[in-house]
């Protein structure tokens, strides 16, 4: 496997930029030359897989989690874990998830009763999700061989429309269901001890509910395209939406949803809010006829009361973002490496 | 030209450059201190922090590279190399050790100011300041004599006139006839400063205003220049990728020898001289580009060679570089064309509800149109969201905007 002229893995390549997807690129999808016959494979660089299984589509997909701290504000690596599969399956149109493997691998001492609370913890998310654990495995690692503990889990759904990433044409509406920023910079205030007034807290959750809303709204035909805005936040995913789809997208800034203290501390940090990961927010492209509908079934939903439609889809510049500031326009860059807080 | 890194962020961050007109050119002249601050500068830092001597210094200037290294470089082979927001926190740091500890001081005269109250106030023994704070008014004498630079005005940097006030810059005006606008840093500050720099080129005044009245006066602080002249005086000195710059310098006067590094320690930097400089900073054009003589993209390094993560020269460094304020905000491309309605075609207002409003702003709309109240104008909204603001201001003629400057 050729990984590039620098010959080493850096940080930058686990952060959801470029240098992630070319990473993926070259390490999975050119690996395996053969997507599946019918359906979505590797390829396509999703977030997850569809095989066709009668007239359903069978949605699979994996992701593996590691966070420091393991406890922080709004939830913990259980949590994330069970939210991050449930999302990818998701967004893919999968809202009916038939079950999760949970696979732990720990660092040797690590307290048992904090595994205890993760598995607490992972028990009642997928209650949120209205789904379960069928089965798992544990592994011990040495004491040093592993920062704690990492989590794998395997999602599988069932669904009759599978909605890509890549579905987006001129004329169509971006829409995020809630406030961006919270999950990155809650984490980034725990791992630095910055101790900042108001109530700084991850926002993940999962979201299968909220998106099935969605996905009703109109006549399963309104919303086109879906990515979770997780590692490198609303910018790195609409940079990938906009690349596949072969469009542009016009983001007005006023209109996207920040909590006033998400605000307050990304300009204190001098961080981008937009630069930042969600664990619990989805970003929708929509046909501009259905976007009323689809914009009041989330307002209705708990999860989705601060969802905003935030951009729309152009025929020229391809591939790009563009900010519209409220006095001009810029391009919005995509974060390359994980974006560090202006203490260092 | 402007000559401040906060002016090139505002006008990066919020697009600014989309909404003038085609042939207004703003340029970022030498405006970032770490950009500056010249090589055998950092070469002094770099040689004391290998020597042991613990370094202060604010965190753009560990990651500048000197002839061969940068302080981020010694202190990764173990040199003891402290990042600090203020001198305040240096002094804090000198206070907790017995050994020497040397704040290595970069900033304009507003930094300096602050360098220059914390000596007069009281330093410990084992603190000395090791000065490459810099003196904004004589640099933009030599822009201005630049036969290569054809700057017809300068916005001058609200902050710097804060304390200089904006008197200062009376002689210069006299002397190359160019107009100055001093300005702030919000948005509207810097558009309605920019309006005013065009109202004077245009009509051929060669004064200077104030356009950030709520701030800056004609004397300045009299308090902060009495306490900066009393610690430093203005020599001339090498700028980075600039020229010679006659009293562009500040070094510590010589009451305050006791403080300062330079006649503290004798610091030898021939040491660093037997290297060939990398071959990349070769091609490095951080000069031109902070004479503003060439811009970020006529640079065969910029976003290729030279990244943030990999910085080649001084100007992608810092966030007040052109270089990475043009990385980080996707640089320059031209968006003007970009949602906007053939001219003349589509209000603004109905602009933003066929392509960019909220439900709650079409509803907001079309309930005003209900109760036939007028549109809020596109500047004076509190949400201002006017496609094309300086060109349509302009249009519109000043009194559009003397308002909002006023207000």
């Amino acid at each position: 496997v050729k990984i590039t002229i620098e010959e080493r893995i850096g940080l930058k390549h686990g952060a959801g930029g470029r240098a992630m997807r070319s990473l993926i690129q070259q390490l999975l999808a050119d690996g395996f030359p053969a997507d599946p016959e019918d359906g979505i494979g590797l390829s396509a660089m999703d977030d997850g897989a569809a095989l066709r299984l009668g007239d359903q589509w069978l949605v699979i997909t994996t992701d593996s989690h590691v966070i420091q701290p393991i406890f922080f504000p709004g939830g913990d690596i259980g949590r994330l874990s069970v939210s991050g599969t449930v999302n990818d399956l998701a967004m893919m149109g999968a809202t009916e998830v038939l079950g999760l493997t949970s696979a732990i691998i720990i660092e040797e001492g690590f307290p048992r009763i904090s595994l205890e609370r993760i598995q607490r913890s992972i028990l009642d998310t997928c209650l949120e999700a209205g789904t379960t654990v069928v089965t798992g495995d544990t592994k011990v690692m040495g004491n040093g061989e592993l920062d704690g503990v990492v989590l794998n889990t395997t999602g599988i759904a069932l669904t009759k429309r599978v909605i890509p990433d890549n579905g987006l044409r001129p004329g169509d509406r971006i829409l995020v269901t809630g406030t961006l920023g919270d999950h990155g910079l809650a984490i980034m205030a725990s791992r630095h001890g910055l101790e900042l007034d108001g109530d700084l807290r991850s926002d993940v959750a999962p979201l299968n509910q909220l998106i099935r809303v969605a996905l009703e709204a109109d006549g399963d035909n309104g919303v086109v395209a879906m990515k979770d805005p997780t590692r490198g936040g609303l910018a790195s995913a609409l940079h990938e939406m906009a690349e596949k789809s072969g469009v542009g997208i016009v983001l007005e800034e006023l209109e996207v949803p920040v909590s006033p203290v998400v605000r307050a501390a990304g300009e204190l940090l001098g961080i981008d809010p937009l630069h930042i990961a969600n664990e619990g927010k989805a970003v929708l492209g929509v046909r501009p006829e259905s976007v009323e509908r689809v914009i009041e079934a989330l307002h209705r939903h708990p999860l989705g009361r601060e969802a905003a439609i935030v951009g729309t889809c152009i025929p020229d510049h391809r591939g790009s973002v563009i900010l519209d500031t409220g006095f001009g326009k810029r391009l919005l860059s995509e974060p390359e490496g994980e974006p560090l807080p202006r203490i260092c | 030209m402007h000559v401040c890194g906060s002016h090139e962020q505002a006008i990066a961050k919020f697009g600014l450059r989309s909404t003038f007109p085609r042939d207004l050119n703003i340029i970022m002249g030498p405006g970032c201190p770490v950009c500056i601050t010249d090589t055998p500068e950092v070469d002094e830092a770099v040689v004391l922090a290998s020597q042991g001597v613990h370094v202060a210094t604010y965190g753009d200037m560990v990651r500048v590279r000197g002839t061969v290294k940068s302080l981020g470089d010694v202190q990764a082979e173990g040199a003891n190399v402290h990042v600090v927001y203020s001198v305040a926190q240096a002094v804090e740091l000198a206070r907790e050790m017995s050994e020497e500890l040397v704040f290595f001081a970069s900033g304009f005269e507003t930094t300096a100011v602050a360098t220059a109250a914390i000596v007069v106030k009281g330093v410990p023994d084992n603190f000395s300041v090791l000065s490459a704070h810099k003196y904004i008014p004589p640099v933009m004498e030599i822009v201005a004599e630049m036969p290569e630079t054809k700057v017809e005005g300068f916005l001058a940097a609200g902050h710097a006139a804060t304390i200089t006030g904006w008197g200062i810059f009376e002689p210069f005006v006299e002397r190359h006839g160019i107009p100055v606008v001093v300005a702030g840093f919000e948005p509207l500050d810097i558009l309605s400063g920019l309006v005013k720099l065009l109202e004077l080129i245009r009509d051929g005044r060669k004064q200077v205003v104030n356009m950030f009245p709520r701030c800056v006066t004609r004397a300045g602080n009299l308090v902060a220049q009495e306490q900066l002249w009393k610690v430093f005086r203005p020599v001339g000195g090498r700028w980075r990728g600039i020229a010679h710059v006659p009293n562009g310098n500040l070094r510590l006067r010589d009451e305050w020898a006791h403080v300062d590094t330079r006649r503290r320690f004798r610091i030898d930097v021939s040491t660093l001289w037997d290297y060939a400089p990398p071959a990349l900073v070769q091609d490095c054009i951080c000069g031109d580009i902070m004479a503003g003589i060439a811009s970020p993209t006529q640079c065969k390094l910029f976003g290729r060679d030279c990244l943030p993560e990999t910085p080649v020269g001084a100007c992608m460094v810092s966030s007040e570089g052109t270089c990475k304020i043009w990385y980080q905000y996707g640089g320059h491309p031209d968006l003007r064309g970009v949602l906007n309605p053939p001219a003349g075609a589509e209000s603004p207002a109905r602009l933003r509800r066929g392509f960019g409003g909220s439900a709650e702003a079409s509803r907001g709309e079309s309930e005003r149109r209900r109760k036939g109240e007028p549109e809020p104008s596109a500047l004076g909204s509190s949400r201002a969201r006017s496609e094309g603001a300086l060109g349509s201001a302009m249009a519109w003629g000043p009194a559009a905007l003397n308002g909002v400057a006023a207000s």
